[in-house]
C-alpha cells in the first residue's frame, strides 16, 4: 500500500516561488505523470516528494506519515534520474545491491533480489560490467533495476528516457508500462513529452508555472479540457484555436460569430457567457474534414505526409493557422482555396478568461 | 612547392624540436646540480666548466659523516605526509559543502582563502614565530606540521572543489535516496569516484610540503629540521662548497623526483579527470 498526500505545497527559491500551492492525492497503484512545459516545476515538485529540496510551507504525507521534514534516505522511495546516477565506481551488480547493503541485509537476499531484477530487465549478462561499459538503454535498465531490488513505497522518474534515442524511447515506454503492470507498484514520473504523458499514465496532472491546471485520466484530459492550456498542450498536431464572438445564448445552444466569417450554433450551456464576449472555439485536426460544402472557407498551406496520415497545414481567413488530418496520401497544393467541415459535437469552446464552457448533455436519440 | 602532407611534417619537426629544447633548458640545472655532485671540489669551480671528469663518492661520504642524512629525510617524510593527511582530512569536507550545498557566499569564501596565499610569508614572521614558542612547537614536527597545512590548505580545499564539482549531483543524490547517511555518501560514493582528483591534489601537497624552505628554516633547529635545512647549512659562512652542496641538495630533491615520477600517471589522469567523465 502506498498512498501519498500533497496538502497546500510551496516550495520558493530565494525571491523566486517555483511552486505556488500543490493540493493532489496520489493512490496506490496509480501511474500519475506529472507533465507540463519545461520550467513549471514539475521535477521540483518531484525533488520535494524525494526530499531532495526543502520545502517552504505544505505537508506531505506518505501512507498517513508526515514525511515533509524526513531525510530522504528515511522515506522510502527510490528515484531514476535523468542522467541515470548510476555509481560509476561500481558494478551493475553492485549498482543494485548499494541501498540494500546500506540497510544491512542478508548477503544472500540481496543476492536473490538482485538476480530477480537482473531477470525481469533482462540484465543478467551485464551484472558485471561498469556502467561505462554498457550502453544508454542499458545504463537506464540498470538505474530502474536499482529501484525496483528496494520494493519502495513510491517509485520516482524524472524524466528518464529523455537522453535516450526515439526508437529506445519507444521500447523503453512499453518496458515501463509493462513494468508498472508486473509490479504492481506506484509511480511517479515527470515528462515534458505528453505522448509518454497519454501512453503510461493512469492519471495526468498537467502543471503550468507551479500551478495544477488538471487532474484526470489520459483521455478525460484530451476529450474535456479543463482550460485553453491543457486544451493547446495535449495533443499531435495541437488543437486548432479560433477566435469568436457569442451572438446570442440560451440553456441549450450558444451561437457564436467566428473572427474567419462563418457563424455556428453549438451545444453549449449558454447561460454564462455574456453576449458579444470574446470566446475560443477549439477543435482538434482529426474532428476537420475536407468538403466543398463545408462553412469555414481556408487557403492551404504545407502539408505533411507521413504515410499513414496527412497533416494538412491551413490558414482561415482572419489569418488563424489550423491543422486537418486527412487519413492516408492526400495531396493538396500550396495556395489552393477549400472549405473545412467542422465536426460541431467535438468542438470545444472556452471563455474570455479560457476556461471551458460546459456542453450541453446530448439527449438520448 | 610542399604538399600539405610535407608542411605538416615540417611543422610537427620543428614544433618537437622546440619542445625538446624547452625541456632541455628546464632540466639543465638539475643535471648540472647532479654532475656537480660527483666532482671535485676544485672541479666543481674550474673555469671553464668542465663536462669530463673523474667522478667521485667523496661529497656524499663527506655528507653521511658530517650530518645524519636519514635523521633529516625522515623529519621530511613524516612532515610532508603528516600536513598532507591533515590537510585532506579537512579539505575534503570543506570542499564537499562548498560544491554540493553551494550559498552565495561560497565563490567569495574561496577566493578569500585563496588570497591568503598573496600575503608574503615574512610579513607574519614575528607572530607565528612568537606563537610557535609560546606553544612549545619551535623545533618540533608537529609545529611544521601545523604551518604547512594551513598554508597548504586553501589550494588543497580549491584544488578537491574542482574535482568534486566535476562530479554530478544526482550520483550523491541517488546515493542519499538509497539510505546513505552523508559519511557513507562521501567515503563510499564521493571519494572513490574523485580518486583520481585526490591522489594529484596529495601530491601537489606533498611536493610543495617537501620543498618548503621558509619555515623550516626559520622554525627549526636540530631536532625537527626536514632535508631543505640541511642542505642550508652547507652554505655555510666558512664559504661555499659546491660539490657538497651539490650532493645534498641531489640527495634532498631525490625522493620527491622519485616519487613524482613514479605517480606521473596518476597524477596526469587527476589533472585531466574532468575532461574524461
Amino acid at each position: 500500500m502506498a498512498t501519498l498526500k500533497i496538502r497546500n505545497l510551496r516550495k520558493g527559491f530565494d525571491t523566486i516561488e517555483i511552486i505556488k500551492g500543490i493540493d493532489l492525492d496520489i493512490h496506490d497503484r496509480e501511474f500519475v505523470v506529472f507533465v507540463g512545459p519545461s520550467g513549471c516545476g514539475k521535477s521540483t515538485l518531484l525533488r520535494l516528494i524525494a526530499g531532495l529540496e526543502d520545502v517552504t510551507s505544505g505537508t506531505l504525507e506518505l501512507d498517513g506519515r508526515d514525511i515533509t521534514e524526513i531525510s530522504p534516505a528515511k522515506r522510502d522511495l527510490a528515484m531514476v534520474f535523468q542522467t541515470y546516477a548510476l555509481y560509476p565506481h561500481m558494478t551493475v551488480r553492485k549498482n543494485m545491491s548499494f541501498a540494500l547493503d546500506l540497510a544491512g541485509i542478508a548477503k544472500r537476499e540481496v543476492d536473490r533480489k538482485v538476480e530477480e531484477a537482473a531477470r525481469i530487465l533482462e540484465l543478467g549478462h551485464l551484472l558485471d560490467r561498469k556502467p561505462r561499459q554498457l550502453s544508454g538503454g542499458q545504463r537506464q535498465r540498470v538505474a530502474i533495476g536499482r529501484a525496483i531490488v528496494r520494493h519502495p513505497k513510491i517509485f520516482l522518474f524524472d524524466e528518464p528516457l529523455s537522453n535516450l534515442d526515439a526508437a529506445l524511447r519507444v521500447q523503453m515506454r512499453l518496458e515501463l508500462a509493462r513494468l508498472h503492470q508486473e509490479l504492481k507498484a506506484t509511480m511517479i514520473y515527470v515528462t515534458h513529452d505528453q505522448v509518454e504523458a497519454m501512453t503510461l499514465a493512469t492519471k495526468v496532472v498537467v502543471l503550468n508555472a507551479g500551478r495544477i491546471e488538471q487532474i484526470g485520466s489520459p483521455l478525460e484530459l484530451y476529450h474535456q479540457p479543463a482550460n485553453l492550456f491543457v486544451a493547446g498542450f495535449l495533443g499531435t498536431p495541437k488543437m486548432g484555436f479560433l477566435k469568436a464572438r457569442v451572438v446570442q445564448t440560451s440553456s441549450t445552444a450558444t451561437d457564436i460569430e467566428l473572427a474567419a466569417g462563418p457563424r455556428l450554433r453549438l451545444p453549449f450551456e449558454g447561460s454564462q457567457l455574456a453576449v458579444g464576449s470574446e470566446v475560443t472555439l477549439g477543435i482538434r485536426p482529426e474532428h476537420l474534414v475536407i468538403d466543398p460544402n463545408g462553412q469555414l472557407p481556408v487557403t492551404t498551406d504545407v502539408t505533411e505526409r507521413l504515410g499513414s496520415d496527412t497533416y494538412c497545414h491551413m490558414v482561415t481567413a482572419s489569418d488563424e493557422p489550423l491543422t486537418v488530418r486527412v487519413p492516408g496520401d492526400f495531396a493538396a497544393a500550396y495556395g489552393e482555396s477549400l472549405k473545412l467541415a467542422l465536426d460541431i459535437s467535438h468542438c470545444h469552446l472556452f471563455d474570455t478568461r479560457g476556461y471551458a464552457v460546459s456542453r450541453v448533455l446530448q439527449q438520448a436519440a | 612547392m610542399m604538399t600539405l602532407k610535407q608542411s605538416r611534417r615540417l611543422q610537427s619537426v620543428l614544433l618537437g624540436t622546440l619542445a625538446w629544447a624547452i625541456a632541455l633548458l628546464l632540466f639543465f640545472p638539475i643535471f648540472w646540480m647532479l654532475l656537480t655532485s660527483f666532482k671535485t671540489e676544485i672541479d666543481a669551480f674550474a673555469t671553464p666548466p668542465q663536462f669530463i671528469f673523474t667522478p667521485t663518492l667523496e661529497n656524499y661520504l663527506h655528507i653521511q659523516e658530517r650530518s645524519d642524512y636519514f635523521k633529516f629525510a625522515w623529519n621530511s617524510v613524516t612532515i610532508s605526509f603528516g600536513a598532507t593527511i591533515i590537510g585532506l582530512l579537512l579539505a575534503v569536507p570543506a570542499a564537499y559543502s562548498m560544491a554540493f550545498f553551494e550559498t552565495r557566499l561560497t565563490k567569495q569564501t574561496l577566493l578569500w582563502m585563496l588570497s591568503t596565499k598573496m600575503l608574503p610569508a615574512v610579513g607574519v614572521l614575528m607572530p607565528i614565530y612568537l606563537m610557535a614558542k609560546s606553544l612549545g612547537l619551535l623545533d618540533t614536527r608537529l609545529g611544521l606540521i601545523i604551518i604547512y597545512t594551513l598554508i597548504n590548505l586553501p589550494i588543497m580545499v580549491w584544488m578537491v572543489y574542482t574535482y568534486f564539482k566535476d562530479i554530478p549531483k544526482d550520483i550523491l543524490e541517488a546515493a542519499r535516496l538509497d539510505g546513505a547517511t552523508t559519511l557513507q555518501e562521501i567515503v563510499r560514493v564521493l571519494l572513490p569516484i574523485s580518486k583520481g582528483g585526490l591522489a594529484s591534489t596529495a601530491l601537489l601537497s606533498l611536493i610543495l610540503c617537501w620543498n618548503e624552505a621558509f619555515w623550516s628554516l626559520n622554525l627549526t633547529s636540530s631536532n625537527a629540521a626536514p632535508l631543505t635545512a640541511l642542505i642550508a647549512s652547507y652554505s655555510s659562512p666558512e664559504g661555499l662548497f659546491w660539490a657538497k652542496l651539490s650532493a645534498v641538495s641531489t640527495l634532498a630533491c631525490a625522493p620527491i623526483l622519485l616519487f613524482g615520477w613514479i605517480s606521473q600517471k596518476q597524477l596526469v589522469r587527476g589533472l585531466s579527470f574532468g575532461a574524461v567523465k
